[in-house]
C-alpha cells in the first residue's frame, strides 16, 4: 500500500465527491471532507490499494460545507439563544417545551461546532436578568440542564472536548452544582474542542468579580495598582479558562438587537450577527448563514486596512 | 441683460430658502407625530465609514472627515429638536492611534479646529444650550486639542438643556480600567483607614462583626459605576453605528448592555433623518417590553 503526502492543491478545495475510472482495473475516489487536513483520495485497483493522505495533520476527516472557507473559521463562538419562549407561543406548547426544543437546537451547534474546527463555543443559558422568570420555569431550566449534561457529558467526554461553566454559581441548586464540579474536573484536560455554558452570568458582574480578585491581590500586596491593567482583568475574568476568550462571532437569534450583557469586556472587537429565526428553528443552515456573514468581514481592531 | 445672472441667482436663492422652510416644517410635524411614543433619553453614534465616503465620491483624503463633521451637525439638530437629552459621539479611539501618523495628525488638525469651533457664537452649543464633555484618556492628546477640550467644557459647565459626550482617546475597555483602579485605591484606602482603628486581640463577636463590615467593604457595582467616566450622563438607549459593520469597536460596552443597537448601511457622511426616525421607530417598538423587565429587575 503506497501512501504519498502532497500539499493541498486550491482547486481541490471545491472538488465533488465522486468516482472516477483511471484505467480498467483502477477506480479513484475522492472525498470532499476537508479542512486545512487536506484531501482523502483513494486509489483502487484489482491489485492493490493506493491511499493519499496530502498532509502531515491528522487522519480525521473533517466536513465543512462549501459555503465556508476552511482559513477564515472563527475560534470562538459566542451564542444568544433566544426564543425558546417566543417558539412555545408559536407552536401552541408551554415554555418549557420550548426550552427542550432548544437544548436540542444547542446539541446540534455543539456537534456542528466541533466538526467544523472552531476551538472554542460559549453559550449564555442563564442570565443575572432571568432570575425574574417565574419559579417554576427557573426549577425546570436547571433540572433540564442536569439532565442534559448528565445524558450528554459522557459522550463529550469521549469526544474530547472540555465543558466549563462560568457565572455566578452561588444561587444554583447543590445537586446541579456539584455535577458541574464533577464535569468540569473529568473534562479540564480535553483539547480538542471547549464549551463554554454561561449560566447565572452577566458581562457586568464578571468585571466586578474580576475588580474584587484584583483589589484582593493589591490588599495581599501581591501586585501593585499601577501594575493593574488591561491584561490583569482579563485574567481575573471567568473567561480565563480558555485560550480563546475573545469570541470572534457573537450570534443573537429571535430578531432582537441587543447585547444584554452578556459577555461585555470580551465582546469589544467581536463581530455581532442577529438572525431572525427563534433558536429552537436557528440550526445548521442559520449557522451556515451566521458563519458566512462572519467570513465577509472586514476586520480592522481600530486601524486601516490599508 | 447683464443683470439676468444676478436676477437667476437671487432666485435661486430664494427658492432654497423657501425648500428649507418648507423641509424643516415638515420635518418638525414629523418629530411632533413620533413624540407621541416615547423617545430615547440617550443617544449614541460610531460615525464609521468617512474615508470610504471620500473614496467613493473620488474626494481627497481628509474630506471624507469634514462631510463626517457636516453629518454630525445635522444629527445634532434632529436629535435636539427631538428632544433627546443625550447623545454620545465616538470621535477617536485609542485604537486609532495605530493609524498612520499622517492620518492622525491630520485628524487631530481637524478636531482641535472644530473644538475650538464649539465656542463660537453661531455655534451648535450656543443655539442649543449643550452641556459639552470630552470622554477619554486626554492625557494622550497633545496638549493644544487637550486644553481646547478642557477650555470647551469649563465654558458649557453651566449649560444643562441638553449634553454632548465626546468620546475622544477612549476606548471602553480603558474607561473600565481606570474605574477599577480608583475603585481598588478608594477601597484600599478605606481599608487601611478601618483596619488603623481596631484592637489588638479581637474577641469573637468583634471578629464577627469585622466579618460583617469586611463584607461591606468587597467593592460592588455601584463602586466601579460611580468611578466610569460616563456615568455623568445614563445609560444610551440606542447605538447607532453606520456603514454597515455590526460591531461595538470597544465602544460603550459597559453601558450598551440592554441598549437597542442599530446598524444602517449608510456611510456617516450618508447619514439621514430617516436612519434616525427608523431607529427610534425601532426602539418605541420594544420600549414597553424593556420597561416592564426593569421594573421586575
Amino acid at each position: 500500500m503506497l501512501s504519498l503526502r502532497v500539499p493541498t492543491p486550491t482547486s481541490f478545495r471545491r472538488l465533488h465527491a465522486g468516482r472516477s475510472r483511471l484505467s480498467r482495473d483502477c477506480l479513484i475516489s475522492y472525498s470532499p471532507s476537508f479542512v486545512n487536513r487536506g484531501v482523502r483520495l483513494r486509489v483502487r485497483s484489482t491489485k492493490s490499494e493506493v491511499v493519499f493522505t496530502p498532509t502531515e495533520e491528522e487522519e480525521e476527516e473533517v466536513t465543512l460545507p462549501e459555503e465556508l472557507q476552511p482559513e477564515l473559521m472563527p475560534k470562538h463562538v459566542a451564542i444568544i439563544m433566544d426564543g425558546n419562549g417566543r417558539w412555545a407561543k408559536n407552536q401552541g406548547l408551554q415554555p418549557w417545551d420550548g426550552h427542550r426544543a432548544g437544548v436540542e437546537a444547542l446539541k446540534e451547534i455543539v456537534e456542528l461546532s466541533g466538526r467544523w474546527g472552531l476551538q472554542v463555543l460559549t453559550v449564555f443559558a442563564f442570565s443575572t436578568d432571568n432570575w425574574i422568570r417565574p419559579r417554576i420555569e427557573i426549577d425546570f431550566l436547571f433540572s433540564l440542564f442536569e439532565r442534559s449534561l448528565k445524558s450528554e457529558f459522557q459522550t463529550l467526554a469521549k469526544n474530547n472536548v472540555r465543558i466549563s461553566i462560568i457565572g455566578d454559581s452561588s444561587k444554583l441548586p447543590k445537586t446541579l452544582l456539584r455535577l458541574i464540579n464533577e464535569v468540569e474536573e473529568a473534562t479540564k484536560n480535553n483539547t480538542r474542542f471547549q464549551l463554554i455554558v454561561a449560566v447565572g452570568y452577566s458581562g457586568k458582574y464578571d468585571v466586578l468579580q474580576a475588580c474584587r480578585g484584583i483589589a484582593q491581590r493589591v490588599k495581599d500586596g501581591e501586585i501593585d495598582v499601577d501594575e493593574i491593567d488591561e491584561g490583569l482583568i482579563e485574567q481575573e475574568l471567568e473567561t480565563n479558562c480558555t485560550e480563546f476568550p475573545y469570541p470572534d462571532l457573537l450570534i443573537r437569534t429571535s430578531g432582537e438587537l441587543r447585547v444584554s450583557n452578556f459577555l461585555l469586556w470580551q465582546l469589544a472587537y467581536t463581530e455581532l450577527f442577529f438572525a431572525q429565526e427563534l433558536w429552537p428553528d436557528f440550526g445548521r443552515s442559520g449557522y451556515i448563514e451566521a458563519l458566512m456573514s462572519f467570513q465577509q468581514r472586514q476586520r480592522r481592531f481600530g486601524g486601516r486596512k490599508s | 441683460m447683464a443683470e439676468l445672472p444676478g436676477q437667476i441667482k437671487r432666485m435661486s436663492g430664494g427658492i432654497k430658502q423657501l425648500l428649507e422652510q418648507i423641509f424643516g416644517f415638515s420635518r418638525r410635524c414629523l418629530f411632533r407625530i413620533i413624540s407621541m411614543g416615547p423617545i430615547p433619553n440617550h443617544l449614541a453614534f460610531i460615525m464609521d465609514g468617512n474615508r470610504r465616503y471620500a473614496k467613493k465620491c473620488g474626494l481627497e483624503e481628509g474630506s471624507g472627515h469634514k462631510a463626517g463633521f457636516s453629518a454630525l451637525m445635522l444629527m445634532l439638530q434632529y436629535c435636539y429638536e427631538l428632544g433627546i437629552q443625550y447623545v454620545t459621539i465616538y470621535a477617536f479611539s485609542i485604537d486609532n492611534f495605530r493609524r498612520q501618523p499622517e492620518e492622525v495628525q491630520s485628524l487631530m488638525d481637524l478636531m482641535l479646529e472644530k473644538i475650538k469651533s464649539l465656542l463660537e457664537k453661531e455655534s451648535i452649543v450656543h443655539q442649543y444650550g449643550i452641556r459639552v464633555y470630552f470622554i477619554g484618556n486626554l492625557a494622550l492628546l497633545n496638549d493644544q486639542v487637550r486644553a481646547a477640550a478642557e477650555k470647551v467644557m469649563n465654558a458649557t459647565a453651566k449649560n444643562s438643556r441638553v449634553v454632548l459626550l465626546i468620546c475622544i482617546a477612549y476606548n471602553s475597555t480603558d474607561e473600565i480600567l481606570q474605574a477599577v483602579k480608583k475603585s481598588c485605591i478608594n477601597k484600599y484606602t478605606y481599608n487601611i483607614e478601618a483596619s488603623g482603628s481596631y484592637k489588638h486581640e479581637d474577641t469573637d463577636s468583634e471578629i464577627e462583626a469585622k466579618d460583617i463590615e469586611n463584607q461591606e467593604k468587597k467593592i460592588q457595582l455601584v463602586d466601579i459605576e460611580e468611578n466610569m467616566q460616563m456615568s455623568v450622563a445614563p445609560n444610551p438607549d440606542i447605538l447607532i453605528r453606520s456603514s454597515g459593520e455590526t460591531r461595538l469597536s470597544n465602544f460603550l460596552l459597559w453601558q450598551t448592555g440592554n441598549s437597542q443597537l442599530c446598524f444602517p448601511a449608510a456611510l456617516w457622511p450618508e447619514i439621514g433623518l430617516r436612519h434616525l426616525v427608523w431607529a427610534i421607530l425601532n426602539f418605541q417598538r420594544s420600549h414597553s417590553y424593556l420597561e416592564k423587565r426593569k421594573k421586575q429587575l
